[in-house]
């Protein structure tokens, strides 16, 4: 017993953390503000559910007329559309964007350049990626296919760069080792390396452009979401519903879907 | 300790295949050097055993000659050329006669063991022969022809990272056998294995590259193992070479010299 000795009293397991209790108040002290200048108040949010129960009161029973059905039917098969190609393109194109990022395999100032551009690609979200390119190149799919190609390179570029920055060096120093050209050993060395996590992400960016085709809709990007913003301009509440029904209905069997791809690349 | 390996003729078929090592330095930071002025000249036949303790350059000497580490002075004169000047294709062409056989195998873990040895033909193929995995039919048939000499030619179609050490070791001979090389880098190659694995290893190496006329020089640090396979023992300590002789000429005044301390040997 004697050899330990009894612990001297002013030894404190958890001091007070005056830095973090002052960050705390601080931030209390900011949403209060934040909220008053915003003129976010109690009243209003409760005035709030009552517009959101006549709203959707009038948007039951969903409108299924055939000519909306018909509406329905070529908006969503282009937004479809608009996503199937937005993926395959911003995966192919990613995928040397993103080689060409990765610091264990590039140069310095490719790595750089590579990695500033998919900076550059991820700084805006894609519904304002897809104001521009309405701007550039007009209302319709094309605008809104190139946007979420800019979306897609931005995520998918950005998670092969630092999966190849994870993969084992030896392995692709082995096959440099028997003298390949660079090209075999990204081929032969890094891709088999990266490549079920590539199919991973791209089935989630399929996914994920799958949701973001009917949101580029909204602003003259094509597809789905151009009929929606119609519905509501029209307040067609009814037809909404419908659509907003649908787009849950694609977007939870594409999440399905993509789930399975990456089961079975694992 | 200065005792000269016993003279060796030119390889049966007339090609030089020795290897002359001049001043050799290596530091990988500024003013340490982890080499200091090696120079050795390697008979264009059988096998050489490089001895030391870790850490004293027996590593970064394998490497310096095929270049995965770039030395920062001297001369490696090899087939005519001088490795340590060689860059871009001239150095691929130059690494590809020169098979590697690494510590922990360094196999791509995803791809099949077929793969895995074709990788040894990567110098020689076009990159679309590697993507389409359209290697050369007469390729295919030497991989499978080596995999039977080394007693893997049941596995072919089986992944790398399904395989035991020994087999994985094997496959790593395979394929350094499969670039057809005029000389054999072994770093470490039973480190990673258990004693009667190692035998069979070091076996497996000394017999193939014997029947093809291949010069080996191998980094060992079971003592016994090099006694037993090589024709000549170098021994390192700190950077220098400070044995050179054959097996029989190597006592245990020298190995306290190369490892210092003696309390082990006895």
């Amino acid at each position: 017993m004697s050899d330990i000795p009894a612990p001297a009293p002013t030894r404190v397991a958890f001091p007070p953390n005056w830095p973090m209790r002052i960050g705390f108040a601080v931030l209390a002290l900011y949403i209060v503000y934040a909220s008053t200048i915003l003129d976010i108040t109690w009243t209003r949010f409760i005035a709030g559910f009552g517009h959101a129960e006549r709203f959707l009161s009038r948007m039951f029973p969903p409108d299924f007329a055939p000519d909306k059905l018909a509406l329905l039917q070529s908006g969503m098969i282009e937004s479809l559309q608009i996503a199937v190609l937005a993926t395959i393109f911003g995966v192919a194109l990613s995928l040397p964007l993103g080689l060409a990022a990765a610091r264990n395999l590039c140069p310095a100032p490719l790595a750089w350049t590579s990695r500033t551009l998919i900076a550059l690609f991820r700084t805006f979200h894609p519904v304002i990626v897809a104001i521009l390119f309405v701007k550039a190149v007009g209302f319709g799919a094309l605008a809104g296919v190139l946007a979420l190609i800019i979306a897609s390179m931005g995520f998918l570029s950005k998670l092969i760069g630092e999966a190849v920055e994870e993969m084992s060096m030896k392995q692709m120093e082995a096959v440099r080792a028997t003298g390949a050209p660079f090209l075999s050993v990204v081929v032969m060395g890094v891709m088999p390396q990266v490549l079920p996590r590539f199919i991973g992400f791209s089935a989630y960016q399929l996914d994920s452009n799958l949701r973001n085709s009917a949101l580029v809709g909204l602003v003259g990007g094509g597809g789905i979401g151009a009929t929606l913003f119609t519905a509501f301009q029209r307040f067609d509440y009814d037809f909404v519903l419908t659509i907003v029904l649908t787009i849950i209905a694609i977007v939870m069997v594409g999440e399905i879907l993509s789930g399975w791809v990456r089961r079975l690349f694992q | 300790m200065d005792a000269k390996a016993p003279f060796k003729p030119a390889a049966a078929d007339g090609i030089d295949r020795s290897l002359v090592i001049r001043h050799l330095r290596k530091e990988y930071r500024s003013g340490i050097a982890v080499l200091k002025d090696v120079s050795l000249t390697f008979e264009g036949r059988g096998m050489t055993a490089i001895i030391g303790p870790s850490g004293t350059g027996k590593s970064t000497l394998v490497r310096c000659i095929n270049r995965l580490v770039d030395p920062t002075a001297g001369e490696m004169l090899f087939m005519g050329q001088d490795l340590a000047k060689l860059r871009g294709s001239a150095l691929r062409m130059a690494r590809r006669r020169i098979g590697m056989v690494f510590q922990e195998y360094n196999l791509v873990e995803r791809l099949t063991v077929i793969e895995n040895v074709l990788c040894g033909r990567l110098g020689y193929l076009p990159v679309w022969r590697a993507w389409m995995r359209k290697f050369p039919p007469g390729d295919i048939d030497r991989a499978f022809r080596l995999l039977d000499a080394v007693g893997l030619g049941d596995f072919s179609n089986i992944r790398a990272d399904q395989l035991s050490g020994g087999q994985r070791q094997r496959v790593g001979i395979a394929r350094a056998l499969m670039q057809d090389p005029d000389l054999i880098l072994a770093d470490e190659p039973t480190s990673s294995l258990d004693p009667k694995t190692s035998v069979e290893i070091m076996e497996l190496i000394a017999r193939r590259a014997g029947e093809r006329d291949i010069p080996v020089i191998v980094n060992i640090h079971n003592v016994e193992l090099a006694r037993r396979y090589a024709d000549r023992i170098v021994g390192m300590a700190k950077g220098e070479v400070v044995f050179d002789g054959p097996p029989s000429a190597l006592e245990d005044s020298h190995l306290l010299t190369i490892y210092g301390g003696e309390g082990w040997l006895e």
